[in-house]
């Protein structure tokens, strides 16, 4: 028989001491990565909302209830250091510190957004602060990940890559390509696998027959992790030690985040692949409430946190909302350099 | 005659195909109790089981060789790509594999499967998301290229599709999928390579494909309210591609305009312009042949620019005015 996975048992293949953690991280940094996890939530269900109202053309995914594995991950990044990010992917990208402004302008297609309005929410990048973009092809970001560590270790900048995608990319051919590479040339690229326990409507429990995503490493040579995507402590210290790895010369790791998605898969789902109870579980475990009493704060004290993201969120839908479409005179730029 | 939408032909073609043929299966992602990305399968896997409504993991080369594996030893799959823009990571098993298997081994073997997928922009999905890649088939010997504009040819034409021994890619259209026409309940056959004039007219000879069809349409209604009679033909088949009926028109209207959402460089279009200059209908030419379609970009999201990148009603209006006003 195979080992299926037990997505409510998550058991981190590392230690987490989160006392040792939040020393080394300080309280300061500490509240500053629970009020970017307040950011992107505020972002999303902004985004959802605009989507209900009709303003939104195109589709958009949401990664509510995710929140701790883009900011974990993010924050054990160093500067100049690179990201390629996945579909679902406002939240990687405004952890890594995007301007709220020009990612709304983005998701309303206007000119001032980051890819002036022709990428949208899947599509967007920030090249100037080494954000290689989100990416609408499912695995579309692995195999250039090969690429971003050879030109790091031709260039001996000692940067690390940081790569993103879900459970489902780990299923398509780049995956296994991008991988092996990685791994016989040492490449600095830590690949975050962010399980949230379906592609669209395939549970990983029917799409793999291994226990452990990041049980696949040892098929490369190559460490892999599992761990609770929800503690935010836990997904930081995991790529913490995988981006030192990759920095000093040892090659990738593989490290995979257990997290679950609250919301349909995209604008369209009625979601007859799961029940509501399981989204009930997963809502107990929400990572902003989990940190949040880590931190020790009272409920005044995240609302203000998720009042002041809410803010910051109604202040970009204003500056996109006054922001002018592109220029149809325009069609034309931006196709070759 | 009972009027369902195009996505409702498509379904009821594969569940009758389904129920009478019992080598024919489903492959693809999320066509199971999701029912596909639009809907195409819903209700399929309740009627036949999970044997023969597969969900796969997301793995498109793996969807095709699945096709191909199970075609050349017995049975008719039917797999889905759920946007056509992925099939991009099938291509090597469907243009070196599925596309040379049968000539490679002499005549001896047979790959007969449908490869379905919807093409096309108009949902704000962006570059990755919208592409019209038919042309790519076109130009590979082996493979078949079909592209319904009707919810009336897209159960016929799926059906001979699912009964022909070759390799078939299946060109839907996101736009079309909610558009409602006649459809009768029975099961029947479009034969792939036949050419279907749409709307007759004597002054020009509009070519379309797919969603453009729609469009011409709309366009001729324009077009006679100022006195022009335009005759529209609909290849519903690429490849083989019937074109005997196009130059006949041709020859009648002296004028040609080839309307197509993909990009005009190495599209569809070229080939039917080279059709009709290299026929007899070259000589009853009154103007050039023109071709209008997809700008030289990527789909923009930006709902503006994306209106903008592929032709409209009133650009089609607009070109077959000039071509018989004599602008060119
Ligand atoms: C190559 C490719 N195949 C299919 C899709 C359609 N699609 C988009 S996201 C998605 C599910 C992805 O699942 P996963 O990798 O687990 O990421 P998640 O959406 O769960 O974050 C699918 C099937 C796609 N965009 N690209
Ligand atoms: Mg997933």
């Amino acid at each position: 028989m195979s080992m299926q996975p037990n997505p409510m048992q998550i058991e981190n293949t590392l230690p987490v001491n989160h006392e040792q953690l939040l020393a080394e991280l300080g309280r300061d940094q500490a509240l500053d990565m629970l009020a970017t996890m307040c950011l992107i939530r505020a972002f999303e269900e902004k985004a959802e909302d605009l989507f209900a109202r009709g303003m939104v053309h195109g589709t958009m995914h949401l990664s509510i209830g995710q929140e701790a594995v883009a900011v974990g991950a993010t924050r054990a990044m160093q500067q100049g250091d690179y990201l390629l990010n996945h579909h679902r992917g406002h939240g990687h990208c405004l952890a890594w510190g995007s301007d709220v402004n020009l990612m709304m302008a983005e998701f309303l297609g206007k000119e001032t957004g980051y890819c002036r309005g022709r990428g949208g929410s899947m599509h967007i990048a920030n090249v100037e602060a080494n954000n290689l973009g989100a990416n609408g092809i499912v695995g579309g970001g692995l195999p250039i990940s090969v690429g971003v560590g050879l030109s790091i270790k031709m260039r001996r900048t000692r940067q690390v890559c940081l790569t993103v995608f879900g459970d489902g990319a780990a299923n398509e051919g780049a995956f296994h390509e991008a991988l092996n590479m990685a791994s016989i040339w040492d490449l600095p690229v830590v690949y975050l696998c962010e399980n949230n326990q379906y592609a669209m409507s395939m549970p990983v429990t029917k799409a793999f027959n291994i226990e452990r995503i990041s049980q696949r490493a040892c098929a490369y040579g190559i460490p892999g992790e599992t761990v609770d995507g929800n503690d935010v402590l836990a997904v930081y210290a995991a790529v913490r030690q995988a981006a030192e790895r990759a920095r000093s010369g040892q090659g990738p790791t593989l490290v995979e985040a257990v997290t679950y998605r609250w919301r349909g898969h995209s604008k369209s789902d009625r979601q007859a692949y799961r029940t509501r109870e399981e989204v009930k579980v997963w809502q107990q475990r929400d990572p902003i409430r989990r940190f949040a009493a880590l931190l020790g704060l009272s409920e005044e004290e995240l609302a203000a946190y998720t009042a002041e993201a809410q803010r910051k969120v109604e202040a970009a839908v204003a500056f996109a909302q006054a922001s002018p479409e592109p220029d149809v005179s325009t069609i034309l730029e931006g196709v070759y350099a | 005659m009972r009027e369902i939408t195009y996505v409702e032909a498509i379904r009821e073609a594969l569940a009758q195909k389904m129920a009478e043929d019992p080598t024919v299966f489903l492959i693809g992602e999320d066509i199971g109790i999701y029912g596909g990305a639009f809907g195409a399968t819903a209700g399929l896997i309740q009627q036949f089981g999970e044997e023969r409504v597969i969900d796969t993991p997301i793995s498109e080369a793996g969807i095709a060789g699945a096709c191909i594996g199970a075609a050349l030893t017995g049975m008719r799959p039917v797999g889905e790509i759920q946007f056509m823009d992925f099939v991009t990571l099938s291509m090597e098993q469907l243009v070196l594999q599925a596309a040379k298997i049968r000539f490679m081994f002499g005549g001896k073997a047979k790959v007969p499967f449908v490869l379905r997928m919807p093409g096309g922009s108009g949902t704000g999905a962006a570059a990755q998301h919208s592409e019209s890649l038919e042309n790519w088939f076109v130009h590979v010997p082996g493979l078949k290229v079909v592209m319904p504009s009707t919810p009336y040819d897209a159960k016929g034409l799926l059906i001979a599709a699912i009964e022909d021994d070759n390799p078939v890619i299946f060109v839907e259209h996101k736009l079309l999928y909610k558009i409602k026409g006649p459809v009768p309940e029975e099961m029947y056959r479009i034969p792939l390579g036949q050419s279907h004039v749409v709307r007759e007219g004597k002054d020009l000879t509009i070519v379309a494909t797919s969603v453009m069809v729609q469009r011409a349409l709309q366009a001729a209604e324009q077009l006679q309210a100022e006195g022009i009679e335009a005759e529209i033909i609909d290849p519903r088949t690429l490849r083989p591609l019937d074109d005997e009926p196009i130059i006949r028109s041709v020859m009648k209207t002296g004028r040609a305009l080839v309307v197509h959402e993909a990009v005009k460089m190495g599209g569809f279009g070229g080939e039917i312009v080279a059709r009709i200059v290299e026929s007899e209908a070259f000589d009853y030419l009154e103007a050039p042949v023109r071709r209008l379609a997809g700008l030289d970009i990527p789909i923009p999201y930006n709902r503006t620019l994306e209106y903008h990148a592929v032709p409209q009603v009133e650009n089609i209006v607009e070109e077959a005015r000039k071509l018989v006003k004599g602008a060119y």
